[in-house]
Formats: C-alpha cells, structure tokens, sequence
C-alpha cells in the first residue's frame, strides 16, 4: 500500500504539470474557468492522497517515537 | 472612519489574547519557545497554515492573478497542497521525534549535533536571519498597503491624496501592525502565539471566503464576474502566458517550507507524532479555500468597469488590487471585518517569525557561544525581544524604501529557503553527509541566491529567468532551480570527499 500511497503522489504531480485545459476558457457552473477547476481537483485530490498515506505510509513508528521523544534527553539540551 | 475602528477593536482583542495566554506562562524559556510540546492536532493544523498563509498568499497572489490570470493558482497553490505535505510528512514528524528526544529548540541545535559542528550555527544563523527578514518584509508591506488601500480618499484633510491618496499611509500602519504582533508575542510567547495564529487562521479563512462572495456579489453575482473577464480579458482565464518550463520549476519554490525556520519551531510544539496527521491531510484543501477566492477576485478585477472605465487599469499597482476591491466594493461595516481579516492572515505569520528568531539568536548564539549557564531564563527571554525589536526594526526601514512587487518578493525568499533544503533532506536520509558537505550546502546556497537576486535588480525584473540553451531550444527556468542544483552538487561532491560521520552519530540519528 506504500508504494501505492506514492504512486498515486508521481501521477498528482504528472497532473499538474499535463497541462491539461491549459487553453481553455470554457467556465463550468457559468464562473469557474475549466483550467482553475481542474486545479481545484488537484487541490482535492492531494487532500485524499495524504489521508491514504497518513493511514498506510506513516514514517515512523508511532509507539516507538512517543517512547523515545519521552526518555530524558533534556540533559543534552545545548 | 468605520473600517479603522473594526480594525483597532480586531488588534485589541490579539492583545488582549496575548496578556491572557501570558497567564498560562510556565515562567521557562522552553514553555515561551515551545509551549512545552503541548499543542494538539487541531492547534497545530491551524498555527501551521495560518505560519504558511502570509501577505503572499492573499495580497500577492490576488496582485499576480491581476496581471496573468488562473495560472497562479497552478504555479504556487496546488503545487504547495502537495509539497507542504510532503514536508510535513518527510521532514516533520522526524524533525519533532528527534527534537523532542534530543531537546532541540532550533534548527541550528540539529544540524550542529547532526553534522559534528559547533560553528555551524555562525554560517547557518546570517543567512537564515537575511531569509527571515526578506520573509518578514512582504508581512509589513503587505500590511501597510492593505490599510492604506481601504482607506483611500477617507482622510484628504489629514493624508495627502497625491502620496497617499487620502488614506492612512502605509508606513504608519505597517508601524503599528508591527508594534500589535511584537506585544501580544512578548506577552504569550509560543502558548500565545499559536492561540493567536489559531484565531487568525479562522477568521481570515472564514472573512476571505464573506470578501469573495460580497465582491462578486457588487459585480452582479458571480457568472456576471466571470462573463465581464471573458468579454474583456479572456487570456486570464487560460495559462497559456506562463512558459512550461517556468511552470515546472515553480513546483520546487513551495519545497522552502522545509528550511523555515518558524515552521521547525511549530512542528517542535506538537504534544505527539500523531498531531501531525491532520495537518498533512488538511493542508491542501486549507490552501484551496484560500487561494481560490483570491485567483478569482485578482482575474476579476481586471475587467471590473465603473462609468464604462475600467475601475484598474493594467499598469495598475499590483499589491493594492485587494485591498482596493475591498475598499470601494463593500460597505464600511463589512469592509473593516474584510480588511481585519488580511491582516489576521499577515500578522499570523509575523507572530512566528518574530519569535522564532529570538529563539533561534538566544539558542543558537548568545547561549550557546556565551555559556550555558551565564543567563537566568529571565534573561534569555529578554534578549530574545531585545533581537526581534532589532530585528523588525530593520525590517521596518527596508520597508520604507520602493517596494517590488509582493508575490514576486516572496518567491525569491522562497527562493532561499528551498536551496537549504537538500541540507535538512540530506541530514534525515543520507548517512553520508558531512559537516563539509553541509557548509558547502550553505554556502552555494547563499552566494547562488545572492548573485541571482543581485542581477534580477533585487526583485524588480519580475520577469528574471534563467535561460539554458538545449538542443537549439531555449528553456526558461526559475532562478530557484539553479539554486537547488548548486546547493546539491556542492553538498554530495564534498561530502564524498570528506571525511564520513562518527559512528557515534550515525547511530544517535539512523538508529537500527
């Protein structure tokens, strides 16, 4: 599932860059110009594919981060 | 008169939460720095974005969509929903696990313990101040012209029309802005800072949506809006302007928010690694509810007519589109709330770098090169606002002379910031990197940055590229991007040349 979480990452990007309706002044809804909607779904997009990898592809260990953020380290504070 | 009043009542209240979070101080310089890692997912998403959103983001970024239409929203918002994620993701929640277990208030306390290198802090500690500072700029232009903008014509017998035109000048509100966030700062700390940035996120996200739907409103709803653009102006409506290759490199600018120094501080306040997942998710659709209303107010004005003139002409100033629609389409009850509203989203930002680099000069400089245990917490907090008075009084005075545009101001800050990042990325995920490799990072950063900012007349060439002549093609590129390149080729070539890391930290930092 990680390596899905970051596949779908490359292909949000590949989107961005595709220049898809680049040209386009067609406006959907009679205001939204085609070009910033497609945007605005890139925008959505994102926000779905950083909850699938907040699930399946956190980076660290949650248990094991709170233990050690806990053990006293104050002593080497500069 | 009415919109001064809103605004002076909005200040009072941040005061007024600045003396009240000052109640909760612990009386330790690491509760007035972090909050003592307290802040919880919902604090946390909303201090973040509210850090990340500045001036840039609602006064520039409806400026730009005045002179090149939609294709802004592509160039900086939807490209930042993915990358300031991916830093919160990759950088945050290692940074805030080894700050927490290692005690570290700054980013110079990693990389000097990271890179084996007490005087990293003397190389890193200029240029991050000279970054902070150009940050801190497009906060109070952007202040000052808001204000200004909205106020226009409403004083001609105290303001001069002709330099001001009417209205409160610039500099005395970025003055008394500056002034608002340095005492609710120095009353709260980072306890009140974040309750202020929470409070602000809000109402900017809440009155910035209220300013777009009233803007349109004055326009003839918003199908008219968006008519009257392609009758007059369809271009903006398309991003066929902007070259492809600019295009593509304005996808590495939104990277700077790994190396801002506030932004460390804030993920450093978190109570766990699991308050960081609301921000990762919610980011991106923060910025859309942002930024889109602000595009389409930008693009709009264009076209806006009045007596069958167009209400901005297209040489008009850039920076003063918002606060000029707000000012002449609203009333003034509505328009005060609209005006407290920018400002909540500039002043949420300059709070965190104020104190942020109080922080980073007490740690990283007198503290640490003075002595340990040469200053009472009492004192550190001192010096600490003694080096943001300075520093902002600096800021103050770069802010007086003939300001470039705001948008294109920040992003060669950004610029700056995102050159530093193969250093924090190389510092979590290369064992490799050396403490030679990380100066020689530093410093092709600053000396790229520099020379390009230098040839693009400090900012006011916006249309500054730098041009690589391939295959008999001309490719256009940011200057970010030669940046970045420079500052990775030095940081790999004189790490692999130099001596690796003690085994020692290899182990404290890639632990099995």
């Amino acid at each position: 599932m990680r390596y899905v979480v970051w596949g779908l990452l490359l292909i949000l990007v590949v989107l961005h860059q595709s220049g898809i309706a680049i040209d386009s002044t067609k406006l959907l809804f009679g205001f939204l110009p085609e070009g910033l909607a497609f945007h605005i779904g890139i925008s959505l997009a994102a926000g779905v594919t950083w909850f699938l990898a907040t699930r399946f592809a956190w980076p660290i260990d949650e248990t094991t981060a709170n233990e050690s953020a806990e053990s006293p380290a104050g002593s080497e504070q500069p | 008169m009415t919109q001064l009043i809103i605004v002076g009542i909005y200040l009072a209240l941040l005061l007024a939460l600045g003396l009240f979070s000052s109640r909760l101080f612990r009386g330790t310089s690491q509760d007035y720095m972090l909050a003592s890692h307290s802040i919880g997912p919902v604090l946390l998403l909303m201090s973040l974005f509210g850090t990340t959103m500045t001036g840039f983001a609602l006064v520039g970024s409806t400026g730009k969509s005045f002179e090149q239409g939609i294709g802004v929203y592509g160039m900086l918002a939807s490209s930042s929903g993915i990358v300031h994620s991916l830093c919160f993701f990759l950088f945050g929640v290692k940074l805030w696990s080894l700050g927490k277990q290692h005690g570290y208030t700054t980013q110079i306390q990693f990389f000097r313990d990271r890179l084996e290198s007490d005087k990293i802090g003397l190389v890193l500690f200029p240029v991050l101040v000279i970054l902070v500072i150009t940050y801190l700029l497009i906060g109070v232009l952007a202040a000052g012209l808001t204000v200004n903008g909205v106020t226009r014509h409403a004083f001609p017998q105290i303001f001069s029309e002709e330099v001001f035109h009417g209205g409160v000048p610039p500099q005395l509100a970025s003055l008394v802005i500056c002034a608002v966030v340095l005492v609710y700062v120095f009353l709260g700390g980072m306890r009140g800072t974040a309750w202020a940035n929470a409070l602000q996120t809000g109402v900017f996200m809440v009155l910035g949506v209220v300013t777009f739907f009233v803007i349109s409103s004055k326009l003839g709803g918003l199908q008219a809006a968006s008519e009257a653009v392609l009758q007059h102006h369809p271009e903006k409506f398309t991003s066929s302007g902007i070259d492809r290759t600019v295009f593509l490199t304005f996808l590495l600018i939104p990277l700077s928010v790994g190396m801002f120094p506030h932004v460390f501080q804030h993920w450093l306040t978190a109570r766990s690694a699991s308050s960081f997942k609301l921000s990762v998710v919610a980011h991106p659709i923060f910025i859309m509810i942002v930024w889109v209303p602000c595009i389409l107010v930008g693009t709009w004005a264009t076209s806006v007519q009045i007596d069958g003139k167009f209400m901005f002409p297209p040489d008009f100033n850039a920076n003063a589109v918002l606060p000029v629609m707000v000012g002449k389409l609203s009333t003034p009850l509505l328009g005060g709330l609209l005006t407290a509203g920018i400002l909540a989203a500039i002043m949420s930002s300059l709070d965190s770098q104020f104190l942020c680099i109080g922080t980073m000069f007490t740690e990283d400089i007198a503290v640490h090169y003075g002595g340990k245990d040469r200053y009472s917490d009492q004192q550190i907090v001192k010096m600490a606002r003694m080096f943001i008075i300075g520093v902002v009084a600096v800021t103050y005075i770069l802010s007086l002379f003939d300001p470039p545009h705001i948008f294109d101001l920040g992003v060669w800050c950004f610029s700056g910031f995102t050159a530093l990042v193969p250093l924090v990325a190389a510092a979590l995920y290369w064992k490799r990197l050396t403490k030679a490799g990380g100066y020689a990072c530093i410093i092709a950063a600053i000396t790229s940055w520099s020379i390009l900012f230098w040839k693009s007349g400090f900012a006011a060439d916006d249309t500054f590229t730098v041009d690589i002549d391939l295959f008999q093609n001309t490719y256009k590129t940011l200057p970010v991007a030669t940046m970045l390149l420079c500052s990775t080729i030095a940081m790999v070539v004189v790490s692999l040349f130099t001596k690796p890391p003690s085994q020692a930290t290899l182990e404290k930092f890639f632990p099995e």
